[in-house]
């Protein structure tokens, strides 16, 4: 993050590239070595972490290109010529906080992993590493076509981990989880073939240019939104989504929570918003209720919910329906409070899938009724999971307070009931929370006699969650920083769009 | 001394993060000391800035910025403190009576194995709470608010081995959630109006809104709402007795002196927007009337020690409430500021009692421990005295401003308001002489055990006790020869509400009146004591056992109405029920079988029903899009 007046070497193509194609080299490293698969995976995440900063330091917020607000890095070069589909990818200030996202979380989901021993190690690992790739690709990808390789090719790394590695029924539930995105993501496809025939391009910047008749851009809306909600999930495309989470190994749970569903949220602002403006600017209501119905209804049955991991999945659902009903509130504020929640999200829901994983190695178990009187045995843990659950329920000084916040102001300028039922959340993500960790944590011991305090592993994971946790919530002004001139130039797109037409 | 600020509530942090620190190794009295120091010269240094601001009238605000932490657009918030003759007193009140409770506990938690982090929270509790007053706008409020409502739930649930501390521990943070989000909305709707959270600006502008405006009214509501769940008013009040399960010393410093206050700081803090809502004012004096006589009965009847304090506790603050409801905003204030002498004392009055008891709370259990704890029984008598209102203790000059601010709305709120307090003085004194009076009621080997409690607990008592009889000193009215030295302390803080009420007619008592009315109170006080004394003392009345049958509407006082089961038949089991309800009707019986039939259909369509059994058909499709990637990979090579 540079000021203009200093001189340094711009953020240039070869690093972007590096952040794309990193992860999945050293994922067929390893492939060919079985026996350290999950170092090299741990020194991969690691190295990509490294880069990644390097890129941040080199990120210079105030860059203009005139091309997107503040995209550098950029790569542009032809691929299907016949297709007029380039390789073309870049990074302005949301990208760059959707990769810092993936790639700063990817090395503690790796260490979440670390006790575990999975059969067939080196598939697993290449396949964390290969989707790391193909998230990444989502986020920087300034070509739809391109954009549409990366999407479907992050959906078959976490449908194999989810399918190999997974629990109970696990080959109904990723049947269900596979179509379910499938089809949505075909509605996508046919979209972006025909925005394709009226730019004559898939590049994003001839897309954003383009101005279709309000009618066109509703079903080009509802195209890219199906795909977008059955992703995040939305009310009433969710049903798929609580079984995946449950059954999915802890780390491919983390995947799916923490990185990948935010795809599809950042995808809204990517592509759906600067590009059918008016479309959303009709159905921003139904969108916003869609996703407040989810916070409500969702966060409601995570009460009843017996299994830890069950009630995190319903949690999530109720977590990003109100980052999504921010996002259609159109407004800088809804915008940043978006983009920091879904940081948060996705730091407070890898530490809670983490913390089912220890109950899962330590008792075997995530029934919470099993549980019940670790504090007295594992106070480190029982201190850490306790930031996790407070954090998870917005309190003040933590991460998600932040977002939450912003949230539901933005919702309130919208409308006071928007605001008053989204706002439930507070409520009722306080009620599922402290329900399970006080039958999880609290009471005397009863069948968890001799549950181990963290490990050096775990506190690995945990602490740096529990420092994210603090520092996100005490000063999150560096992300509002970053994104800046995105959201800015965001806005101005769309005022520009509803402007220009009719 | 200004400059060093932020250090006062920086310390308390700080002091909470050593004491985590240091952990279970350190020997406690260490720990003890360094978490009362890290309270102790926070208050000297407020001090410090107290001073000038006590010796000139128009002494200006202090404002201070330290960091930015949210700015998007116009939207912004900062870390940025407000001192002011408000923000001050609270501070006085905060670090003097933490630092005396701190100490207390020191010998009050003396053989607990969590000491270290019974300190590292009440540490943390007070680095909130000042966070909570000194913050210069309604979100930094907020962070302390919901962060004292954290310290709360860590502290109702210190002893965690006890599931019913961990309910009593969760029913307070979610009743207080309740309030939070009302206080959140509220604060919303005033950002919408003014564009900006701080204090200051929003007093300034709302100076040009006409009284009785919507907007203000329900912004007030909706910020009432708040003070509601957070000062356990009707009908969130449930939580503040079960609060009870923690530490006696928590019950002292979080549920009577300070962080139950918060409501009436938050709504003296935006006295103007108040002033500007009647019809709020109105709704603020009947919750408050009504509670402070409501939670008034229950305690007739109550035989915990504990709760029988809290009940208390709840009805003073519905005083509290009253008397702002009555725009009354200093009385508010100055029984705030004497109640938390008194009832702290009557709190660690009562720790130093179930101390010696071995535990024990049941007072039908106690009886003539006056011999065996002679300071104990002689602070505890002054509390008992304040909180009656005998005069010249603090309570007296505090409820009798409230009681004539009444009189002069309503000759009938005057009666209602003196009942509450004879009520009061009726089941304090109840409980004064069947703890220290009579013969000891309890088992042999409590009677053994019998103690004095040592010095660290029993010196804070007895400074406690002295504040108790000469806070009143602070605003004596001129009937009495005093000078109203608060209100005139208050007159900047409340320069927009005077402002705003200039001009209406103010219904002003004569001298004369006033003297009738403390006559009159005074009195009818001194017989419901005398009264009292020959019921439980001269005649030794015990209140039933739990088995006995006793008259229905005594019943329903010992049951506190059942109010929580109320609560519980028509909110909390329904809510769960709901949950596994909805689960049931919603997802297995209509999302899941839309998506499965669809998912059939699709199935039966293509004919691929028999991979489905081997999920087979998963890789046909990934091996398809593999199969195009490869495909487009080598038009790449070949370009």
């Amino acid at each position: 993050m540079q000021t203009p007046d200093t001189f340094t070497l711009p953020l240039t193509g070869m690093i972007t590239v590096a952040l794309l194609a990193f992860p999945f080299i050293s994922g067929l490293l390893c492939l060919f070595m079985p026996k350290q698969a999950k170092q090299v995976a741990l020194a991969s995440t690691l190295i990509q972490a490294v880069i990644t900063a390097y890129a941040i330091y080199l990120f210079d917020i105030n860059y203009r290109t005139g091309f997107l607000a503040n995209m550098q890095g950029i790569v542009e070069m032809p691929w299907i010529t016949q297709l007029g589909v380039k390789f073309f990818v870049g990074l302005d200030g949301i990208s760059m906080l959707m990769v810092i996202l993936t790639n700063f979380l990817l090395p503690l989901i790796v260490l979440s992993t670390w006790k575990r021993e999975f059969k067939q190690s080196s598939l697993f690992y290449f396949l964390m590493l290969f989707m790391q790739s193909a998230l990444v690709g989502v986020f920087i990808s300034l070509d739809a076509f391109l954009y549409y390789i990366f999407w479907e090719l992050a959906l078959i790394p976490i449908y194999f981990i989810v399918l190999i590695w997974g629990g109970e029924n696990r080959v109904r539930i990723t049947f269900k989880f596979f179509i379910y995105t499938l089809s949505g993501s075909l509605l996508m496809l046919a979209a972006i073939i025909w925005l394709y025939f009226q730019a004559g391009s898939f590049s994003i910047g001839d897309l954003y240019n383009l101005r279709l008749d309000p009618s066109s851009q509703r079903f080009i809306f509802w195209a890219f939104f199906a795909a977008y909600a059955i992703k995040i999930p939305l009310l009433p495309f969710h049903s798929w989504q609580p079984d995946t989470y449950t059954t999915a190994p802890n780390a491919g749970a983390m995947l799916l929570s923490g990185i990948m569903l935010k795809m599809g949220i950042y995808s809204i602002l990517r592509w759906i918003l600067p590009i059918t403006p008016h479309a959303v600017v009709a159905y921003a209501d139904v969108a916003i209720i869609m996703a407040i119905a989810g916070v409500v209804y969702a966060s409601w049955i995570a009460i009843g919910q017996k299994d830890f991991k069950r009630m995190i999945a319903w949690s999530s659902i109720a977590h990003v329906g109100l980052i999504t009903a921010g996002v259609f509130t159109l407004t800088q504020v809804g915008f940043q409070g978006a983009l920091v929640q879904m940081i948060a999200h996705g730091v407070n829901v890898i530490g809670l899938f983490f913390v089912a994983e220890i109950f899962l190695n330590r008792l075997n178990t995530t029934q919470m009724e099993n549980l019940g009187g670790i504090r007295q045995l594992a106070p480190v843990f029982a201190s850490t999971f306790m930031i996790i659950t407070f954090a998870s329920a917005a309190l003040p000084l933590t991460n998600s307070f932040v977002g939450e916040f912003l949230l539901l102001n933005a919702l309130y300028e919208t409308s006071y009931w928007y605001a008053a039922i989204g706002g439930l959340t507070v409520i009722l993500g306080a009620v599922y929370m402290l329900r399970a960790y006080k039958t999880t944590m609290l009471g005397d011991v009863q069948q968890v006699a001799g549950f181990a305090d963290l490990s050096l592993s775990e506190k690995m994971v945990l602490f740096p969650v529990v420092a994210l946790i603090v520092v996100l919530g005490v000063y999150p002004q560096f992300i509002f920083n970053l994104t800046d001139e995105s959201v800015k130039f965001l806005l101005f797109q769309i005022d520009q769009h509803l402007a220009t037409t009719l | 001394m200004e400059q060093l600020a932020w250090l006062i509530p920086v310390l308390p942090l700080a002091g909470f993060l050593l004491s985590l620190f240091l952990g279970k190794g350190t020997p406690k009295n260490i720990l003890g000391s360094i978490a009362s120091l890290m309270i102790l010269v926070p208050f000297i240094l407020t001090v410090s800035i107290f001073i000038p601001f006590a010796n000139s009238v128009d002494q200006e605000p202090i404002r201070m910025v330290f960091f930015e932490w949210m700015h998007i657009g116009s939207l912004s918030i900062n870390y940025s403190i407000q001192l002011d003759q408000l923000s001050l007193m609270m501070m006085l009140v905060i670090t003097g009576v933490g630092f005396l409770i701190h100490v207390y506990s020191v010998g009050y938690m003396h053989d607990d194995e969590n000491f270290h982090k019974f300190f590292a929270y009440l540490n943390l509790f007070v680095f909130f709470m000042l966070v909570l007053v000194m913050g210069s706008n309604y979100i930094l409020l907020f962070v302390g608010w919901e962060g004292v409502g954290l310290c709360s739930y860590l502290l109702i649930g210190f002893w965690y081995k006890n599931p019913e501390y961990n309910k009593a521990a969760n029913k307070a943070f979610i009743m207080n959630r309740i309030g939070d989000l009302g206080l959140l909305l509220g604060v919303f709707l005033l950002y919408l109006r003014f564009s900006t959270f701080e204090f200051n600006r929003i007093a300034f502008e709302a100076m040009q809104i006409d009284p009785g405006d919507p907007l203000l009214r329900n912004a007030t509501l909706l910020l009432f709402i708040g003070a509601i769940g957070k000062s356990a008013q009707l009908p969130l009040f449930t939580w503040l007795p079960d609060a009870m399960a923690g530490p006696t010393p928590v019950s002292a410093l979080i549920h009577a002196a300070t962080m139950v206050t918060a409501g009436i700081y938050l709504i003296i803090r935006s006295n103007v927007l108040f002033t500007l809502a009647p019809f709020t004012q109105e709704i603020i004096m009947i919750v408050g009337l009504v509670t402070a006589i409501f939670a008034a009965t229950i305690g007739l009847k109550q035989n915990d020690i504990k709760k029988v304090l809290a009940y208390s506790t709840v009805s003073q603050l519905g005083y509290m409430f009253f008397a702002l409801g009555l725009g009354a905003y200093t009385a508010a204030y100055f029984h705030l500021f004497t109640h938390a002498f008194f009832k702290a004392l009557l709190f660690l009055g009562s720790g130093s009692v179930i101390h010696a008891m071995g535990g024990e709370q049941d007072i039908r259990k106690m009886g003539g421990l006056k011999k065996y704890m002679p300071v104990t029984h002689l602070t505890f008598a002054i509390g008992t005295f304040a909180i009656a209102g005998i005069p010249p203790l603090a309570g007296f000059f505090s409820k009798d401003q409230i009681l004539a601010s009444a009189f002069a709305h309503n000759p009938i709120f005057w009666v209602l308001g003196l009942g509450g307090a004879l009520l009061t003085a009726f089941y304090m004194f109840r409980l004064f002489y069947l703890t220290f009076y009579g013969s000891f009621r309890g088992t042999h080997e409590q009677e053994h055990h019998l103690h004095e409690s040592p010095k660290t607990m029993t010196i804070p008592l007895i400074v406690l006790a002295v504040c108790s009889v000469f806070a009143g000193f602070v605003n004596v009215p001129e009937v009495l020869g005093g000078n109203h030295w608060l209100d005139r302390f208050f007159a900047d803080i409340l320069a927009g509400s005077t402002f705003i009420l200039e001009g209406q007619e103010h219904a002003h008592l004569s001298h004369t009146l006033e003297y009738i009315l403390m006559a009159v109170s005074v009195v009818a006080v001194l017989s419901v004591i005398f009264y009292a004394r020959i019921r439980y003392n001269k005649n030794g009345h015990v209140p039933a056992a739990d088995g006995e049958s006793i008259p229905a509407w005594q019943k329903l006082l010992v049951d506190k109405y059942r109010i929580d089961e109320l609560y519980d038949a028509i909110v909390v089991r329904p809510v769960i029920a709901a949950s596994t309800w909805i689960q049931k009707i919603f997802e297995t019986n209509f999302f899941d079988r839309i998506v499965n039939g669809v998912g059939q259909v699709v199935i039966l369509s293509s004919r691929t029903a028999r991979f489905l059994q081997t999920g087979n058909v998963g890789f046909y499709v990934f091996a398809m899009a593999i199969g195009i990637l490869a495909i487009l990979a080598a038009n790449l090579f070949l370009n």
